[in-house]
């Protein structure tokens, strides 16, 4: 079955971009050492010298935390582009990328500590969510997908105002850089302590996708489609929005705000597998985190300095699509 | 063997009512036809009675059973809704489109098995399209776009099928080949509303024709006695005489 075989390869790929992540880098680890190190460690062993300190302090919790954001973009945006029937969705079109980026340069500005940026990032996403569907249910009973996207522009358009606003006011040699790093995307520093405090919440939002996703394919068909065939559109509507905001607004919290990935990888899922959701839902997840696992080893060894993850996924990202609309255009739309 | 009946229903938007005293049977094995023109609320009126809007007053029954009271799952296992074929946004395959039927007979949690598929496949042989199932929903031409939406109804095995202008857009051979398609479902039990614009589908597949007009009353009786040269004409506004060909088709002349 083509399918099945697509899923192997993409997990093929996934072990291949861990180990190699593993293996690259200052300290160079001979791929046979990595799985050497990984075995003994699984084994009950404890850690002996460099290699182990350098693959197990450093190496592996960047790498855990680049697949867990790598899968949860994708499965975002996957869940989104269903739901608002449209492939050119992105996981932040209802603003919550910007709502955590506010909450984290406001915490920035007033110089607290890493843990509680990342707990304002989160908050600020799921806030600015909140606001965006009390919005749009005040303005049209909230059953409007078109009024959702349309509130979630303005109030992520006010978001990205206050965020400009909070550079003017930041210190421009201190904390100015570290917001425009943050806005930007990293995971260099990320620690396995952040990666265990997002993981819960990501699964919490990722395992209602999963065990929904026939339903959140029918979505796709339109709202009254979906209901004549026997789904309660408005109460799946919401557990998406539900599930999708608390996925992203966890993994940015830790990784920064990071574009294209959840509007590119379930692209590229679906020439592989189809528009199925319960098909393109796990190939968006193991290509997402294949893919940006490469990204951020990409990252940190391509040049002398740590390249931001939402510069590379920009220069990555629009040639891609590019090439996918050129494709397009050739031949059916992907 | 469903009926699909409607008693003193009134329908409308947030409300405001556009049109009441609305009464309507669908028993099992028959076609019943609705006639209106454009804007006169057809959609309205089929989307009270797929329950995706309320009812102003009055209550749609499925099988002596309110249909305000049942779950989305129970209303779909019902009746089925062939919208008007429209492209989407996916390429989905035809097959992947009629296994979305499948969707009210299937767990919260499940995705459709093999089993499912094989129900699906049987709906496209039934409509003569078993061959279109690999084939690109957005890529097929619009007859066959509506043929696979009417599997879709098939494979949701609901006794009754409300069809929004099946023939719309469609050119004489496909039109033709819909309309009897249609028949066919009929006489194998299914209960049938479809909407149309031409008086002529009536006369040839239906055995009731309903007919929602501004000025006049909601009315719903045999196709004679109700798609008259005086009611055609009242109804679409201009004078129209309703003639036998030799052959013994009516046809509507204006």
């Amino acid at each position: 079955m083509r399918t099945a075989s697509v899923m192997v390869l993409l997990g093929a790929a996934l072990l291949v971009a861990v180990l190699a992540a593993a293996s690259v880098g200052p300290y160079r680890i001979p791929p046979a050492d990595v799985i050497a190190a990984l075995a003994r460690r699984l084994m009950g062993g404890t850690a002996v010298g460099t290699v182990d300190t350098v693959l197990f302090q450093i190496r592996l919790p960047r790498i855990l935390a680049a697949l867990l954001v790598g899968a949860a973009l994708s499965a975002a945006g996957a869940a989104y582009q269903s739901l608002f029937r449209n492939p050119l969705v992105s996981p932040d079109i209802l603003g919550v990328s910007t709502g955590a980026g506010l909450g984290a340069v406001a915490g920035i500005l007033l110089g607290l500590p890493v843990g509680a940026i990342q707990f304002l990032g989160f908050g600020g996403g799921l806030a600015t969510v909140l606001v965006v569907i009390l919005l749009a249910r005040s303005l049209r009973g909230g059953g409007d997908v078109l009024v959702l996207v349309l509130a979630g522009i303005v109030v992520g358009a006010l978001a990205g105002a206050a965020i400009s606003l909070v550079k003017v006011l930041a210190d421009p040699y201190d904390q100015l850089p570290a917001i425009t790093f943050w806005l930007l995307g990293s995971l260099a520093g990320t620690k396995v302590n952040d990666v265990l405090a997002i993981l819960p919440v990501v699964l919490a939002g990722l395992v209602p996708l999963v065990l929904l996703r026939w339903r959140i394919g029918v979505l796709s068909l339109g709202d009254d489609e979906a209901r004549a065939l026997g789904v309660e559109v408005v109460r799946l509507r919401a557990i998406v929005i539900a599930a999708a905001t608390l996925i992203t607004a966890s993994v940015v919290a830790i990784s920064g705000v990071i574009g294209w990935v959840g509007l590119m990888m379930p692209h590229m899922a679906r020439l592989l597998v189809g528009p199925r959701f319960d098909r393109l839902l796990p190939a968006s997840i193991l290509l997402g985190a294949a893919f940006m696992v490469a990204v951020d080893t990409l990252a940190r060894t391509a040049a002398r300095i740590e390249i931001p993850l939402g510069v590379l996924t920009a220069v990555i990202g629009g040639p891609i699509f590019v090439w996918l609309l050129a494709r397009g255009r050739r031949r059916a739309v992907p | 063997m469903s009926t699909l009946a409607a008693q003193g229903l009134a329908i409308g938007y947030g409300g405001r009512g556009i049109g009441e005293g609305i009464d309507l049977a669908v028993p099992p094995g028959s076609i019943t036809c609705l006639l209106g023109p454009n804007g006169v609320g057809k959609t309205t009126l089929f989307k009270t009675l797929l329950g995706l809007l309320p009812p102003i007053a009055g209550t749609v029954m499925l099988d002596g059973a309110d249909l305000s009271h049942l779950s989305r799952a129970e209303v779909a296992r019902r009746i089925a809704y062939v919208p008007q074929a429209q492209a989407g946004e996916f390429a989905y395959t035809v097959l992947d489109l009629v296994v979305m039927g499948r969707t009210a007979h299937l767990g919260a949690f499940a995705a459709p098995r093999a089993r499912d598929a094989e129900i699906a496949m049987a709906a496209l042989d039934a409509l003569g399209i078993a061959s279109l199932a690999e084939r690109d929903a957005m890529r097929i031409s619009g007859g066959q776009r509506q043929l696979a939406l009417i599997a879709r109804a098939l494979a949701q095995q609901a006794g009754v099928i409300i069809m929004d202008e099946p023939t719309a857009s469609l050119d004489l051979g496909n039109r033709a080949m819909v309309l009897k398609t249609i028949r066919g479902l009929a006489q194998e039990g299914l209960a049938i509303l479809v909407s149309t614009h031409e008086p002529e589908h009536a006369f040839a597949m239906a055995d009731q024709a309903a007919i929602l007009d501004r000025q006049a009353p909601f009315a719903c009786g045999p196709v004679d006695t109700m798609l008259t040269s005086d009611r055609l004409s009242r109804l679409y506004g201009l004078p129209l005489v309703v003639e036998r060909t030799p052959s013994g088709h009516r046809v509507v002349v204006a």
